[in-house]
């Protein structure tokens, strides 16, 4: 059993662990969709909230079904489709409830379906063995610290359209080079918290 | 026994998610019977709330032009919602300039009915039919340009001005898709459509539309288009065509002659080779008649060995530079390729003609 307070993790996960920059994780909608800083700031809480609540969910699924039944093989392909059915249902219970949310969010809510990040959070809860607390606090730092990095990248992406960058750099390649020195910036936290 | 618990226990998974998520479906998104006015209060409508605008407008018979099938590709159906629509989506932005924007012009196929909405429709798109026919004839013009006609049945007739257009339906794996075509008969025959199509490289309507036989059934909406012909005798009209541009051009020229048999006119059409000529002869003929209408056809590339040409050389531009003087009242209409409609655009604005006489439509 991990004793980290969840606490600890909610902090690491967002700094020294980011799932982004450090774990690479859900680096394609993080390139594609950093273009502003609106658009950015809502993928990235759409992320947050998803993120949190199908840590939760598929803790519970993992513990309560997938162990019991000896079907921990099933981990990934029962994970995927909890995901993408969460998702779906988010995206009626919104478009119900509170269309301007649901407008303001727009085409980012089903992209989330595929974001790698959000089944690697998942993931690496079963495999450094969090309680469900820690879980939770996981879950909600990871999506904070994804939000975090694609909206610090949207920023410097909007004052990089005043740059003169060379031509063969341009678009994605400039953006990759970016994100490799933001992540190496975020290796200044290293020593703070530490988790597992 | 280990692969039947993970099969079995996968699929029950997958079923109860399913499940839930109908049941979701059922309770959350259902906006029930929203109210759609028309032109304020012109065409009131009750529709059932969650489907598109440009579906439920559909089901009611009022046929928005649209080309991509509700996709949100073509941007052809912008229609004005004055209040019910939500925000514009960002799918629709590419295609909306700003002024439109103001305006509250949207894209119907969109726009989801969730609320009473109110838009406004231009007259002209309520007066638009769905049309059956049946393909009456097909002629092959060249190597890939077909003349087709086809006898209405239901309704009969149709009245269309020169250079509008139909709406075919064509059957694709993934649905039905409209693609639009210009009206090659003229006006004063409202019992056939007839169309000039040019087979595209893996077209989906254009290679239906080319392997229709006589006598199969065709259904089409329409018409559309916002083109007028200027009206008065006096002012000449110019056409400048290549290509399948001709279909409104020829709709345009026998409408004309027909009403007005002395009108000045002038037919400039470029084509690549003698193998791109088609109603060359019909035009000739129309020509020997009318003796104020000019017919100019130009070749664009060399010509082959052993070929004939007496007519005109060069790109299309240079022969309506050479043939037309400037200063006299005209109203132009140009259909082909978009680098022919900029270089007559310049050539014509140099002989005096004013933009707003210069419509095009490029393809």
């Amino acid at each position: 059993m991990n004793e980290t307070s969840a606490l600890i993790i909610l902090v690491a996960a967002i700094l020294t662990n980011n799932i982004l920059l450090t774990n690479f994780l859900g680096m394609c909608s993080f390139i594609a969709c950093s273009g502003q800083i609106g658009t950015a700031v809502g993928l990235g809480t759409a992320v947050t909230f998803v993120m949190t609540t199908t840590t939760m969910l598929n803790y519970v699924i993992y513990h309560c079904v997938l162990i019991p039944l000896g079907l921990c093989h099933l981990t990934f392909i029962v994970f995927i489709v909890v995901i993408a059915a969460f998702v779906q249902f988010v995206e009626m219970f919104v478009e119900r409830f509170s269309p301007k949310l649901y407008f303001a969010l727009g085409i980012f809510l089903p992209l989330i379906t595929v974001n790698c990040a959000i089944l690697g959070a998942s993931l690496f809860m079963i495999i450094r063995k969090y309680n469900f607390l820690q879980s939770v606090g996981f879950g909600l730092g990871a999506g904070l610290g994804w939000a975090l990095a694609i909206i610090l990248m949207a920023g410097l992406r909007q004052k990089m359209r005043y740059s003169n960058v060379p031509e063969p750099f341009r678009g994605v390649s400039i953006a990759m080079i970016v994100t490799c020195v933001l992540a190496m910036a975020f290796m200044g936290f290293a020593g703070m918290v530490a988790i597992q | 026994m280990i692969y039947v618990w993970s099969v079995l226990s996968f699929a029950g998974l997958t079923v109860t998610l399913a499940a839930v998520l109908m049941v979701a479906e059922q309770l959350l998104v259902n906006y029930g019977v929203c109210k759609l006015d028309i032109n304020a209060g012109e065409k009131p409508l009750e529709v059932e709330g969650g489907r598109t605008l440009l579906e439920s407008l559909y089901a009611n018979e009022i046929f928005i032009p649209s080309a991509c099938g509700g996709k949100g590709t073509c941007g052809h159906c912008k229609i004005i919602v004055s209040s019910g629509g939500g925000p514009v989506l960002p799918t629709e932005t590419s295609h909306l300039t700003r002024k439109e924007i103001r305006m509250h012009v949207r894209l119907a196929c969109q726009v989801k009915i969730r609320e009473d909405i109110y838009v406004r429709i231009p007259e002209e798109m309520l007066n638009v039919k769905m049309f059956s026919a049946t393909i009456q004839s097909t002629i092959q013009l060249t190597y890939d340009i077909k003349e087709i006609r086809m006898k209405l049945n239901d309704p009969a007739e149709i009245s269309q001005r020169p250079g509008q257009y139909v709406q075919v339906e064509a059957p694709s794996p993934d649905g039905d898709v409209f693609r639009a075509y210009s009206i090659s008969s003229p006006a004063y025959q409202p019992e056939m459509v007839e169309l000039v199509v040019r087979l595209a490289p893996g077209g989906v309507a254009s290679t239906y539309l080319h392997n229709l036989n006589v006598g199969d059934p065709v259904s089409f909406t329409g018409p559309y288009g916002e083109f007028y012909l200027n009206e008065d005798p006096s002012t000449e009209i110019i056409c400048v065509g290549g290509g399948c541009g001709m279909a409104p051009i020829k709709n345009i020229i026998y409408s004309i002659y027909d009403r007005w048999p002395d009108r000045s006119c002038w037919l400039f059409f470029g084509c690549r080779t003698t193998a791109d000529i088609f109603y060359l002869k019909e035009f000739e003929e129309l020509s020997a008649k009318h003796e104020n209408f000019h017919v100019v056809y130009a070749l664009s590339d060399e010509l082959a060995d052993g070929g004939r040409w007496e007519g005109e050389t060069g790109f299309i531009h240079l022969a309506v530079d050479k043939y037309l003087e400037a200063g006299i009242a005209r109203q132009a209409f140009l259909c082909g390729p978009p680098p022919m409609i900029e270089a007559v655009t310049r050539v014509l604005k140099g002989k005096g003609i004013t933009a707003e006489d210069i419509f095009y439509d490029e393809f």
